[in-house]
């Protein structure tokens, strides 16, 4: 279907698309899940989507309402899109060194940023919106790491989405960040695609962001169920620089750089495949195109000075 | 069998500074008692009293979560990189 009612009805549905050049043999193929098509452009439409509706249903959002959240990025971006259409006021809380791209999308849609400090990453961006939401009771955290409408977005549409268009399947990489793509989209293929891999790609980050006091500032977001995965790889900025650089040279596709790191990690499983002599087809997530991360130097010609200019910036 | 190991910067204070140190061991579990008799104090920091990773640490072998290849019974052999992280917030 291509006519819609208004941007949000063309939530979803997204293409999923073979990847000739990269997969490995006949027997071996690799798809990308182009979530870039979706109203803002990142697979965040998807949870911010279901948050709002589910908060409007439970009465926790009525008109006039502030809803705060912390984000790195596209969740925000998402969550302002809604807002804006729906008459909410948005305030992200955001780590300060995330890129200008985000920053101004967040404030053209007319969202307030509150920044969080660098040191510590989107750790930090959380405890910062938990204090701000105990500051502030009658604003509506809507908490994307704990909040169940995040898993049930890919549990009804993305899960679906894959398994339909590709019945197959047997391996289905995605990012690692509030969990929300994993536990829902993995738990709805494990129910229905016995022995599928649920593959996690977990960005790794310059030791600024991983600069907690002590080791109990850990975080683990409340939806995560390490029950739904069956692997679960830590992806370098480098790694997943030279994947994303890849997928444009092979496929012709521009994704973020936590695209990249999807990919290493759905080519290593693609490889392993090869070594094991078995049959398979990887969905992975294309989580978002790279536009917002220009700014970066990421896509800078000098793949070295790329990788120099990435360090301390959360590009997930 | 000397295997490398990355420290965060949280227990750098065990290694005296050192962002990578080398030990031995054929499983994980081994090698952290190998990385312990050189650096004490550092395995408490990583495995619980009941024997299992503590919560907030994660531990990846050549870049793969050993929560699912075995935990601390993770076989490791020569040349193998283990990184070790706390477990924060993406996202």
């Amino acid at each position: 279907m291509a006519r819609f009612d208004s941007l949000l009805s063309s939530l979803g549905g997204t293409p999923l698309v073979g990847l000739p050049n990269l997969s490995p043999t006949a027997d071996v193929r690799l798809w990308a899940k182009l979530e870039d098509r979706n109203p803002t452009g990142s697979i965040k439409d998807r949870p911010a989507f279901f948050m709002v509706e589910q908060a409007e249903k439970d009465g926790l959002l009525k008109p006039g309402c502030t809803i705060l959240e912390p984000t790195s990025g596209n969740t925000g971006i998402s969550l302002a899109m809604v807002a804006k259409l729906r008459g909410y006021r948005l305030i992200c809380v955001m780590p300060e060194n995330t890129s200008v791209e985000r920053r101004q999308l967040l404030q053209m849609y007319g969202a307030e940023i509150r920044l969080s400090p660098a040191v510590g990453g989107s750790n930090q961006a959380v405890r910062v919106a938990k204090q701000l939401a105990a500051e502030n009771p009658d604003w509506v955290m809507l908490y994307q790491y704990g909040n169940q409408a995040n898993t049930q977005a890919h549990y009804t549409t993305t899960g679906p989405e894959l398994l339909a268009d590709l019945p197959s399947i047997t391996h289905f990489v995605a990012g690692l960040g509030t969990t929300g793509t994993l536990m829902g989209a993995g738990r709805f293929l494990r129910e229905n695609v016995p022995g599928i891999r649920i593959v996690a790609a977990e960005p790794r980050y310059g030791d600024p962001v991983y600069g907690l006091r002590n080791i109990d500032e850990g975080f683990v977001p409340e939806l995560y169920d390490d029950s739904v995965l069956t692997t679960r790889f830590s992806v370098t900025s480098g790694d997943a620089l030279r994947r994303t650089r890849e997928l444009i040279d092979a496929e012709g596709i521009f994704a973020g750089l936590s695209t990249g790191a999807i990919a290493h990690a759905a080519l290593a499983m693609a490889a392993r495949a090869v070594a094991a002599g078995e049959r398979a087809d990887i969905a992975f997530v294309v989580a978002d195109a790279g536009w917002k991360y220009l700014s970066t130097g990421a896509y800078a010609p000098d793949l070295a000075e790329a990788e120099r200019t990435l360090q301390g910036q959360i590009w997930a | 069998m000397a295997i490398e190991i990355r420290i965060p910067t949280i227990l750098r204070s065990y290694t005296g500074g050192a962002k990578s140190v080398q030990a031995s061991g054929e499983t994980l579990s081994a090698l952290i008692d190998n990385l312990d008799a050189q650096h004490s104090g550092i395995k408490a920091r990583l495995v619980t009293d009941a024997g299992a990773l503590h919560r907030f640490v994660n531990v990846y072998v050549n870049d793969e979560d050993v929560r699912f290849t075995g935990s601390l019974d993770t076989a490791l052999k020569d040349g193998d990189s283990v990184t070790i992280l706390p477990a924060v917030a993406g996202g």
